[in-house]
């Protein structure tokens, strides 16, 4: 140790001379960027259609069979929340809903739209397409086994969805699955039911897992010339830490399925107490149920971020490239994001604060869920930042960044409400937690969602989405949303609860059944507009404007590739060389409002970023 | 593979060779395989998995009301007429951490390109993760023979039975993939397949020694987690 710090001057004296990469003696070179350090990839190029299309080794190809698969699973968890705010507006008026039925859409509706929708569009779909483009790599780095895990997520869905049909139905516990209730006679699905959603999370969590280590080598390991961590986009920033997150917690999550599993298969005790039922005594004994609490919410917690972190990450980048400006504090914001995913494993019970636990405990969680609201208010003073006296394009993808921030800042300051003990307590399973997390991590990561697919369809398809529609789109969804949830917090601080399957005549409910009605009807306009999307979509692939190359005027490299779409290998012949970051938006001096990454110092010498 | 030489960058060592690698463009990790870093990521991965299950096995031996059995009678092994305690799991433990070693020469001979060590060295690494798994087999079966069951335990707590089969036959799964990869892979040097850069029969990549390495990463790991499993089961 006494050695290093003696040769603390020398090392620096190197460090900038190789750093800037003169030889010895010789002037350096603006534009130099070191020599590659590992070979070009080697590539799988598939040749009939099942391998080009089907069992497919592309990251890109993989990304948008993830995209889709991800977004009819949420076509489906959409269906589902119409059934649920069909049988809670007016109930009855769906005759074949009972209140079993109701329990099992209500779990199923979270499960799939947390895991199967959000994760998997997140991760699987944008963090497919995008970080091999974006780190200006060929493809991911093992491309066998992104192709396998997108097919162990293909099993999973199925094995999910198997269970709508099979005798009991799909389990009805909620979809924090807690036992006992989960797997004891009496809950809808709680036979094949919950084994089937067991397996289909123990399959996604190993699919993922194939995935996850492509996306962190990837961004890790095979990033391009001159492509640093502090020259990513922060989109990239965004999936690589909730990747990170995803490594970690999903073990939990695996763990907990497993011996939920085993409890309900071979009659262990894991989590099943001593069980009186009707008078007689059960035949589990001596296990935990606040242990599959903790082992679910390590993973549950972090899950919130897996969630959000990539939201923020292409945020962020959807409003410099749409603001026409740098965004503000690029540091500040990886750290942010990397800040966001540390604390969020030291978080997670929060979610049982009415569980039963040690004071100090509450305290503990209370405080560091609290700690968590510093960043993020960080990341959202940016994006306002960013905005502020930029040169903003009010186009569809910029609607849709401000309705993220908008929804993210109310749902986020719910979330400081709740995050306190003593305040959590009354408001706890009432409506208001429902209206929390689904302004925060359901539509404000949607709206994240349609900006991106927005901004990147001309890279994916070639064409521009209709503009027109994409207002009607916005503005339906938007308001929409906020007519479903901003009257729920309300309907929270009156005291009515959530997972009810009807409110009968509770003195709950007498003054709000007219808001009650409205919140349904909302939500079938909400849902109903999404269609508008996918009728865009059809009408783009048949008639929509071409879009060309770099149609946005953006930095990054995924708009810099040889043909648009790219093809397999992205990049034709040479790799890119990257000069600076993708923020150099607006720059005086320069002739253009933007300079790309591929830009050399050379090129724009008289404008003070000739290397940022 | 210990020091890899990166054209325009003098790699250094310590805190200021670490800063200096993450600032810098193209490799965090230089010089490592892409492989070995995977499999360094997802060996992190797995050390969350086998410490949930640990601290689900403390957290559930704390609060079974029932008494927790003796380890060293319920796993004691009669040889010549007295019981033994913990006798055949010293054995066990022996061979697995033997295996470790055997495959870390495999691993040497590998980058010293000697087919015939490397791929007996394998092979004996293999035959030693087949005779722990054995082992494994013949202590199930006489703790099942015994009346010990997942969902009960003559000894006490049934919980004791539950962890034990989850715990170690999760671990023995592990030992078990392991087995089958070494196999193949001892195939794979014996015949030639790394010398050649032959491409993979499913991922149709080069083949190189490093894969001894990268399988060498995961089998010390399995060992590691094996020792705490025997401090955590056996000697608590």
């Amino acid at each position: 140790m006494s050695e290093d710090l003696n040769n603390n001057k020398t090392i620096q004296a190197q460090s900038s001379e190789t750093l800037t990469g003169g030889g010895a003696g010789a002037a350096p070179d603006v534009d130099y960027v070191r020599p590659a350090e590992v070979q070009d990839q080697d590539l799988y190029h598939g040749h009939s259609f099942i391998t080009k299309w089907i069992f497919c080794q592309d990251a890109k190809v993989i990304g948008v069979q993830y995209f889709l698969l991800a977004t009819f699973t949420g076509i489906i968890g959409l269906i589902l929340s119409w059934l649920m705010r069909l049988q809670l507006g007016f109930p009855g008026a769906a005759g074949f809903m009972t209140a079993e039925h109701y329990y099992q859409f209500v779990t199923m509706h979270g499960m799939i739209m947390v895991v199967y929708f959000l994760t998997a569009l997140f991760l699987g779909g944008f963090g497919n397409y995008l970080i091999p483009l974006m780190v200006g790599a060929r493809d991911m780095v093992f491309p066998y086994l992104n192709m396998v895990s997108f097919w162990s997520f293909f099993v999973a869905v199925a094995v999910l969805m198997a269970s709508f049909f099979v005798p009991g139905g799909p389990t009805g516990a909620g979809w924090t699955l807690y036992p006992p209730q989960t797997i004891l006679e009496g809950t809808p699905g709680s036979g094949a039911g919950i084994l089937l959603m067991c397996l289909s999370l123990i399959l996604f969590v190993a699919g993922f897992t194939m995935g996850g280590l492509n996306y962190l080598i990837t961004v890790l390991q095979a990033r391009t010339r001159g492509m640093t961590l502090m020259r990513m986009p922060l989109t990239v920033w965004g999936i690589f830490t909730a990747t990170v997150l995803a490594m970690l917690a999903f073990p939990a999550l695996l763990v907990g399925a497993l011996m939920m599993s085993l409890d309900k298969i071979l009659g262990t005790s894991f989590f099943m107490p001593t069980i009186l039922k009707a008078g007689e005594v059960l035949e589990y004994g001596g296990g935990s149920p606040i242990l599959f609490q903790h082992l679910f919410w390590f993973f549950g917690h972090p899950e919130v971020y897996i969630v959000a972190l990539p939201a923020f990450g292409i945020i962020s980048d959807l409003i410099s490239v749409h603001a026409r400006k740098n965004i503000f504090g690029y540091r500040m914001m990886v750290w942010a994001i990397v800040g966001i995913g540390a604390l969020s494993f030291f978080v997670w019970a929060h979610h049982m604060y009415v569980s039963g636990m040690n004071p100090w405990f509450g305290f503990f969680f209370a405080t560091t869920t609290l700690i968590i609201a510093v960043p993020t208010a960080m990341k959202v003073y940016n994006w306002i930042l960013t905005l502020w006296k930029g040169n903003i394009r009010m186009n569809v993808v910029m609607l849709w960044c401000l309705g993220f921030i908008v929804t993210f800042v109310n749902g986020g300051i719910t979330g400081i409400f709740l995050g306190n003990v003593s305040v959590d307590v009354p408001l706890s399973d009432t409506y208001f937690v429902v209206a929390h997390f689904h302004m925060v991590m359901g539509i404000a990561p949607l709206m994240v969602i349609m900006g991106a697919i927005y901004h990147w369809f001309p890279l994916v398809a070639g064409r521009f989405l209709d503009e027109k529609l994409g207002k009607w789109h916005f503005w339906a969804t938007f308001l929409g949303a906020y007519s479903i949830y901003f009257p729920m917090h309300y309907l929270g601080f009156i005291g009515v609860p959530r997972r009810y399957f009807e409110m009968y005549d509770s003195p709950y409910m007498t003054s709000a059944v007219g808001m009650n009605e409205f919140i349904s009807l909302a939500a079938f306009l909400v849902g109903a507009a999404q269609f508008i999307l996918i009728f865009n979509i059809i009408k783009t692939l048949k008639t929509g404007k071409p879009a060309g190359k770099n149609p946005w005027k953006a930095n990054s490299l995924e708009w810099l590739t040889p043909t648009v779409p790219p093809e397999h290998g992205n990049w034709g012949d040479r790799l890119p060389v990257v000069h600076r970051w993708p923020y150099d938006f607006s720059v005086p001096g320069a002739k253009e409002d933007y300079i790309t990454q591929t830009t050399p110092p050379s090129e724009v010498l008289n404008t003070g970023v000739e290397k940022t | 593979m210990s020091d890899p030489k990166i054209e325009g960058l003098e790699l250094k060592p310590g805190f200021k060779g670490m800063a200096q690698d993450t600032s810098s463009d193209q490799t965090m990790f230089k010089g490592v395989h892409w492989g070995k870093a995977m499999m360094w990521i997802f060996l992190l991965s797995d050390t969350f998995i086998f410490s949930c299950f640990l601290i689900s096995y403390m957290k559930g031996r704390g609060s079974t009301p029932v008494e927790w059995p003796n380890p060293s009678e319920v796993f004691a092994l009669d040889a010549f007429g007295v019981p033994v305690p913990l006798l055949l799991i010293a054995i066990m433990t022996f061979v697995l951490i033997t295996s470790s070693g055997t495959m870390a020469l495999a691993v040497k001979y590998g980058y010293e390109k000697n087919r015939k060590m490397c791929g007996w060295l394998v092979l004996a690494t293999a035959l030693g993760g087949l005779t722990f798994v054995g082992m494994q087999a013949f202590e199930w079966s006489k703790l099942i023979h015994e009346g010990v069951r997942p969902w009960e335990n003559p000894f006490g707590a049934p919980q004791f039975g539950s962890f034990f089969f989850m715990i170690t036959g999760f671990h023995g799964t592990h030992v078990s993939i392991g087995v089958i990869f070494l196999f193949i892979y001892a195939y794979k040097v014996f015949a030639g397949h790394y010398d050649e850069q032959k491409r993979g029969w499913f991922t149709s990549m080069k083949g190189d020694y490093v894969e001894i390495e990268i399988l060498g990463l995961y089998w010390h790991f399995v060992d590691l987690v094996w020792v705490f499993i025997f401090a955590f089961f056996y000697l608590w």
